[in-house]
């Protein structure tokens, strides 16, 4: 489309609202972070604080067991991101370059699991970890990233491996390659973007859940950030200073990891979107 | 490739095990658990066959009724909502203006923001005494409000926060977008059309995929709305914002009640079946896909 000038400038206009409203509110968040109270409730609101109240940051992290939240969400984070890449992208191989009878009646299966409500699976599951004793223990949150690592990663992979040449295997195989070489040799590693696109993914999913810690850990030995941020909420509810400064803690790592990772988000999102 | 079978079955292993054990085999126990009156407190569980689902459709269990009608009103208030202003952000973004990746990464960011640390933000800002919103609206004469904490306002408030998280949405909608071919809109200015013709005739119809992918996907997920519920409100004030996820979890995990609440999870299922069947049949009328109809 060739818009004409006085259209481009509404645009303009319209998309630097628009991007003010997305960014007040992470505004809003470090300024109150970096204020004592008395200035956080002056009205009309300030913006700046004066003076920087770095002390904020410590004491909400201490009032708080949050290393160990932090300890626990790093163990977590990163034993599903292994599993998760390990597992999805071996699955999407067999769904993608092995040819057998079914594959595709049997994919199309596992896909409609992406359908289903994940409240209908959580209290036969949550029964399921208790009753072999996993309960209030990190396992029945990393267990399952090493079983397939979730329908929706293997989904994406598949589709990234699909547009690899078949001449690439069929080269190997005259060589005498297994399948497995072939897929740790040739299908891997050409699709380096994929995978870093399932492995933020799951980061980010692993990083910001909520129900699942919420319903498998009881003691605060196990509790993640999000717990303990939500915990840290009940207790002190009033402080919106250490509040603040807590929570801008919690998402300063995902906003890292994803100004690192732009382009592989937008793609991966872009390439989940486009095959409806 | 004679042992395509074994290897096959072998790579895909752990992948249709995760879904036997982890889908299906819940699945299913969650069906028989809701057909008992199974209580973690109580000593013996009895079958109770459909005793459940009458007692939820009786109207016994007026709380029921009552997070159905909440779902629905969110569900309704914020489709709609994300749906349209998404697409006006992905076709603003869709412009050839400067700095669009800037603009694009804004508006992406809110959406890896973890719920909890979201819900935080946004109790701030909306807090009806010292928060931002309704400062900003005192100062400009604006009717102020209670947001979460006012029973009619809470719904409203929470899509509201809700809303900042459509980035993803956005992004689809542009992908879909930076898919149109050029030549339609050059044959509608050869024919002298404005930007409306070009919207209509060309964006709108060859977008629907991404509508109906869209559409899908934000009615699955706004059924099963939990964090804000669980962090923002706790279903109040005096259960005005009970969503119903939220009222399955306080049933089956508070209250301890986990054959009903499985009951709860099964109607749950079957409604989102449901409307995802309506939207999937009536995408055959409105939905264009280039090269035939394969919806």
């Amino acid at each position: 489309m060739r818009p004409s000038k006085v259209s481009l400038a509404a645009g303009y206009g319209a998309l630097i609202l628009i991007s003010g409203m997305f960014i007040i509110p992470f505004v809003w968040l470090i300024r109150s972070s970096l204020m004592n109270l008395a200035q956080i409730f002056t009205m009309p609101p300030e913006w700046i604080p004066a003076p920087f109240q770095w002390s904020n940051f410590h004491k909400a992290l201490t009032l708080l067991p949050f290393d160990i939240f932090f300890r626990n969400t790093l163990i977590i984070v990163v034993t599903v991101l292994v599993g998760t890449v390990i597992t999805s992208s071996i699955a999407a191989f067999g769904f993608s370059r092995i040819q057998w009878k079914g594959r595709d009646a049997v994919f199309a299966l596992l896909m409609t699991s992406m359908m289903l409500p994940a409240a209908v699976t959580m209290i036969p599951s949550f029964l399921g970890w208790q009753l072999m004793g996993f309960y209030d223990t990190l396992y029945p949150l990393i267990v399952p990233a090493y079983f397939g690592g979730g329908i929706f990663n293997i989904f994406l992979l598949r589709q990234f491996y699909l547009t690899i040449p078949r001449d690439f295997d069929e080269a190997a195989f005259v060589d005498g390659a297994s399948y497995w070489q072939i897929y740790t040799r040739i299908i891997f590693p050409l699709s380096r973007s994929a995978i870093i696109v399932v492995a933020l993914f799951s980061f980010l999913a692993s990083w910001n859940d909520f129900m699942g810690p919420l319903i498998y850990l009881k003691s605060d030995k196990w509790f993640t950030l999000a717990l303990g941020l939500q915990m840290f909420q009940g207790t002190y509810n009033a402080q919106w200073d250490l509040l603040m400064a807590a929570s801008a803690t919690v998402v300063l790592p995902c906003v890292i990891v994803f100004l690192l990772g732009q382009r592989y988000f937008l793609e991966g999102i872009t390439l989940t979107g486009l095959k409806g | 490739m004679r042992k395509g079978m074994f290897y096959g079955l072998l790579f895909t292993a752990p992948a249709i095990l995760g879904f036997a054990i982890f889908t299906l085999g819940p699945m299913i126990a969650s069906l028989v658990l809701s057909l008992t009156n199974y209580n973690v407190f109580k000593e013996q569980t009895a079958f109770t066959g459909l005793e459940h689902y009458v007692r939820l459709f009786s109207g016994e269990d007026e709380l029921f009724y009552k997070s159905l009608g909440i779902t629905f009103y969110f569900v309704l208030l914020r489709v709609p909502s994300v749906i349209l202003i998404s697409f006006g952000i992905a076709l603003l973004l869709n412009l050839n203006v400067k700095g669009r990746a800037i603009f694009r990464t804004i508006i992406y960011l809110p959406s890896i923001v973890p719920a909890v640390a979201s819900a935080m933000i946004w109790m701030w800002l909306l807090n009806p005494d010292l928060g931002l919103i309704n400062s900003l609206l005192s100062r400009l004469h604006l009717p102020t409000s209670n947001w979460l904490y006012g029973e009619s306002s809470v719904i409203p408030s929470v899509v509201l926060t809700t809303l900042w998280g459509i980035g993803s949405t956005v992004i689809i909608f542009l992908a879909g977008l930076s898919g149109i071919p050029r030549q339609y809109y050059e044959a509608i200015e050869v024919d002298g059309g404005g930007w409306l013709h070009k919207l209509s005739h060309v964006t709108i119809p060859m977008v629907t995929p991404t509508i109906f992918f869209n559409t899908i996907m934000t009615i699955i997920g706004s059924f099963q709305v939990f964090n804000e519920a669980y962090i923002l409100t706790q279903g109040g004030p005096n259960n005005q914002s009970l969503f119903y996820v939220f009222y399955l979890w306080r049933t089956g995990f508070r209250d301890a009640e986990m054959g009903y609440a499985s009951a709860l999870a099964w109607v749950l299922f079957l409604i989102i079946l449901f409307f995802t069947f309506i939207v999937f049949r009536s995408s055959k009328s409105w939905v264009y896909y280039e090269g035939g109809d394969r919806a």
